[in-house]
């Protein structure tokens, strides 16, 4: 990943639950610092003087107590923690409850190129999102090339070498109702280790497909805006490939198939293509099969057990009624 | 495995005709072929993967291919690169 700074973080495109809501209020030059780990820090223990293993790297952020306590010290004039304080090298500070700190407090951070910005959101509040924001930031990335859409709820990434029909498939998913979240360039990250997030690499492109023999399609326009998505998590992976009369494909679907992508085991199915098989319809039953086996029903598994129910009765009926027994 | 790197000399970067282009060239060869912009790997046969891959003006690229022919298809898409999509 390329640098992430300050400003870059002012910049985020957050929409309603996840937005920050910050304000750059001083120390504009500061905005260019880099933050280098998804962390933020309470400073309290430093302002009150004690600086062992103070987390200066992190984002700091000042709350209600924080901002009485600079009061405090402003109106004794006792700024010489504060001046120890931004003696360290801080990306930026952020001040909840749309606090306003004192002009001399201002004028020390200006001093140290630190970033100051404000937000009117709760502290606590405001540290989860800040926390997941940089998370999601911060998370590993990896780019790669398939279909990601949405069928039933379940995100599906549709994967195989190029000519198998991976468009053609999505564009028939679409029609029937299903979403978009993009084509062809994928960009994966992993979300607090178990979650993996799917989106198009590149906004200017996302939510268009190239359709062999039509050329690049604007699937938003086309279909509407009921038809795109922007991100999905990716809960199922389905493998096209083309059909090989030498290899065993699975007939009874017990089996639990995963890839792992950036630490994160994904359900896998392959699915072979030949002429004459609906791969959309095979792709949305396997998204429907997803959602029973998330609900705890494995159709598989379940018929199975049904067969050695039946086997068991069928036995004891043998054992128990003898065909030459007539009532 | 062959890799090499290129420079973008035409100043429209690589646009939707010039990755039609590249994508024409690279679809005749058997060999996968990638297109890397740091450490960002997409594809070479698909049109989107290289227009996302947002290669303007004076980037460096790294075209990798493997396969039965891929000194060939490498040679044939640095060409491609050196000739400026046959644009400018």
């Amino acid at each position: 990943m390329e640098r992430f700074t300050v400003l870059d973080l002012l910049d985020l495109d957050l929409k309603e639950h996840d937005a920050l809501n910050l304000k750059c209020i001083g120390g504009r030059p500061g905005l260019a610092n880099t933050i280098t780990i998804p962390e933020i820090n309470r400073p309290g223990l430093a302002l009150s003087g004690f600086f062992e293993n103070f987390a200066h790297h992190r984002i700091q952020v000042f709350g209600r107590g924080e901002m009485a306590y600079i009061e405090k010290l402003d109106r004794e004039n006792k700024l010489d923690t504060i001046h120890r304080m931004f003696s360290f090298k801080i990306p930026a500070i952020i001040f909840t409850y749309n606090l306003t700190p004192p002009q001399s407090f201002v004028e020390i951070v200006e001093s140290s190129d630190c970033a100051i910005l404000r937000t009117d959101i709760p502290s606590s509040e405001f540290s989860l999102r800040l926390i997941r924001e940089l998370g999601t930031v911060f998370a590993p990335r990896k780019t790669i090339h398939g279909v990601l859409v949405e069928v039933f709820g379940i995100g599906i990434l549709i994967m195989g070498s190029s000519g198998v029909g991976k468009s053609e498939s999505a564009l028939e998913l679409i029609e029937r109702g299903h979403r978009l979240i993009a084509d062809d360039s994928i960009e994966l990250h992993c979300v607090s280790g178990n979650i993996l997030m799917g989106e198009g690499s590149n906004a200017v492109a996302a939510h268009h497909m190239e359709i062999r023999g039509l050329g690049i399609i604007n699937v938003k326009q086309l279909f509407g805006v009921g038809a795109i998505r922007d991100s999905k998590q990716v809960q199922l992976i389905v493998n096209l490939e083309e059909w090989d009369n030498n290899k065993v494909y699975d007939r009874l679907g017990s089996g639990d198939n995963t890839t792992e992508i950036l630490g994160v085991q994904v359900p896998t199915v392959l699915i072979p293509v030949k002429p004459g098989r609906n791969i959309p319809v095979i792709i949305e039953t396997a998204a429907m099969n997803e959602r029973l086996k998330k609900m705890g029903y494995y159709s598989a598994k379940e018929f199975n057990q049904n067969i050695l129910r039946w086997l068991e009765s069928e036995n004891a009926r043998n054992v128990y009624f003898h065909k030459k027994d007539v009532f | 495995m062959t890799t090499k790197e290129v420079i973008i000399k035409n100043r429209a970067g690589i646009h939707a005709r010039p990755a039609a282009l590249l994508v024409q060239i690279a679809n005749s060869f058997d060999s996968e072929i990638f297109l890397e912009k740091e450490n960002n790997r997409i594809n070479g046969k698909s049109i989107m993967g290289i227009i996302t891959l947002g290669a303007s003006y004076n980037t460096k690229l790294t075209v990798i291919a493997e396969g039965s022919d891929e000194q060939e298809a490498v040679d044939a898409i640095v060409r491609l690169f050196e000739n400026r999509f046959e644009e400018d």
